[in-house]
């Protein structure tokens, strides 16, 4: 008998909840230092590069580009029926890069070329987590 | 102004636990226990001088207690494998400082066996736990491997330059007979072996092993009083970067690798040149190559010829890794600690791999994935 094991999945924060909430609403939400003007990622309570509050949350556009990636055969718990699959670094056309899944492409090298374009698409994962992932962007 | 410390601290004693490789019987304290007593016989030092203990993973309160030792000084820096370079690196300014007489630097780690293991990781509300975690990261190979591919994107980095690493550290284990994997590899044999996490295969990430090691180290004039000639550090490094591989600052190079090293080339005094050794912990084949570029031992994206020329293997330029490494000796987990051993063996003459006239060796390694490094450079000439 086996038996299912579970997926990681995010425990929000404070300083990380509205990050959640914009991915539950289907919207990719980056903060934004009035101060720095310019984006920064992971979310925090001040910004990371001046420490100001001058801070605030932005809906941005979705696309980016594949920066860096690995094929990871080995499933993480809850992946045993998506491995061979894709973790890779998006870098967002705002600036920020984050971790995601790249979907709805054949993980292999030859498909998954260096700065191809991107775009968000939400997975849900349950009532209260949705997450962001991403595939090749339509049209490009 | 900042007091000159190179030389005026050395390592009197450093051992390995009795065995290396697969020990289910033994738990993890026991493993630092193990390595303690036995770099206290290496040194033929009275244990109860011993007031300055340093150790990750194992708190250093337990290590105290269990081997009834009273410190004055205490590190628990334990930031993954580098922890104990950088325990090195707070030694020095300890013993000068005369907060303490004799630092003893322990490490086990039953990372194979799994016996008694201590606690390690973030929980789902971590920054790792929200932003990597949930896209199936697991472990270290589907992590550490991830900037990899941007390398290959701006130098042309080659899935055979990676290969080479394995086979030159292959080489030297061959050599090493307590390394765990001895038999000659090829490129193909690396590139053939199961894909693990593309662009790396099984050949090409580190062993899990069971074992440790110790260091036991005081003041250049107290180290002339012990029977083995005195490796003195010259110099130390350390830093951090990022508390997520997918937030590094640039995928192409480590800063935390770059900031450590160029501390630890600034205290010694010394060119890049001057090093007959290196010590590049290889947890994958990629992390010693952006420790060489980092380093500043060759140009950003000539480390994938520097391996593929063979120019760090037996009979190479730049010896790198003589005791097979993590990828071929032994990986516990936190790796470090043996990087520190083969310097300090190589100085003293002892490797098995032993290469003539060291008289210079570096020492480097990341904690966590790119999240800290830690660099001791040390010398046997007084
Ligand atoms: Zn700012």
């Amino acid at each position: 008998m086996t038996t299912r094991r579970q997926r990681a999945l995010p425990q929000p924060t404070p300083e990380t909840q509205p990050y959640w909430d914009g991915c539950k609403q289907h919207e990719l939400r980056l903060q934004y230092c009035n101060d720095c003007k310019a984006f920064f990622f992971y979310p925090r309570a001040f910004c990371p590069t001046c420490l100001s509050d001058n801070i605030e949350w932005r809906t941005v556009s979705g696309k980016g580009t594949l920066h860096t990636y690995v094929i990871s055969q080995r499933p993480a718990p809850g992946f045993e029926d998506e491995a061979p699959y894709v973790i890779a670094v998006v870098r967002l056309n705002e600036g920020p890069h984050l971790m995601s899944n790249i979907v709805n492409v054949e993980p292999k090298p030859e498909n998954l070329k260096p700065d191809m374009p991107l775009e968000v698409i939400f997975a849900e994962m349950n009532e209260t987590i949705t997450l962001p992932r991403f595939q090749p962007a339509k049209g490009a | 102004m900042a007091p000159d410390l190179r030389k005026q601290v050395a390592i009197i004693g450093a051992a390995e636990t009795d065995t290396v490789g697969v020990i289910p019987d033994v738990s993890e304290i026991q493993l630092h226990a193990n390595a303690a007593r036995n770099a206290i016989r290496d040194a033929g030092i009275d244990k109860n001088l011993i007031d300055g203990i340093a150790s990750a993973g194992q708190s250093p309160v337990a290590v105290a207690d269990y081997l009834g030792i009273v410190p004055q000084y205490l590190d628990g820096t334990s930031v993954g494998g580098c922890s104990f370079m950088i325990h090195v690196s707070h030694a020095v300014a300890a013993l000068t400082a005369g907060y303490c007489n004799y630092v003893l630097i322990t490490h086990g780690e039953s990372g194979r066996s799994r016996v008694g293991k201590g606690g390690f990781g973030g929980g789902a509300s971590s920054i790792p736990g929200q932003f990597e975690a949930p896209y199936g990261t697991f472990g270290a190979p589907s992590q550490f491997p991830v900037p990899i591919v941007r390398h290959m994107q701006k130098y042309g980095t080659t899935e055979e330059q990676l290969a080479a690493v394995a086979v030159s550290t292959r080489a030297w284990a061959a050599k090493n007979t307590r390394a765990m994997m001895r038999d000659p590899i090829t490129i193909d044999d690396v590139l053939n072996s199961r894909l693990i996490s593309w662009p790396l295969h099984l050949l090409e990430c580190c062993l899990v092993t069971d074992g440790g090691g110790a260091l036991i180290l005081t003041t250049a004039e107290k180290a002339r009083d012990f029977k083995k000639p005195p490796v003195y550090v010259l110099g130390t490094g350390e830093s951090c970067e990022d508390v997520m591989v997918s937030t590094m600052h640039d995928f192409t190079e480590s800063r935390s690798f770059k900031t450590s090293g160029d501390r630890a080339f600034r205290l010694a005094g010394i060119e890049r040149k001057d090093v007959n050794h290196l010590q590049l912990y290889d947890a994958f084949v990629h992390t010693p190559m952006y420790a060489l570029e980092a380093l500043g031992f060759v140009k950003p994206g000539e480390s994938g010829p520097f391996f593929a020329e063979m120019r760090g293997a037996p009979g190479g330029e730049l010896p790198v890794n003589t005791n097979g490494g993590g990828l071929s000796y032994t990986h516990t987990g936190m790796y470090g600690m043996f990087a520190l051993q083969e310097s300090v063996r190589q100085l003293r003459g002892e490797a098995e791999a032993q290469l003539p006239n060291v008289k210079i060796s570096l020492a480097h390694g990341p904690g966590g994935m790119f999240s800290a490094a830690g660099t001791v450079i040390m010398t046997n000439q007084g």
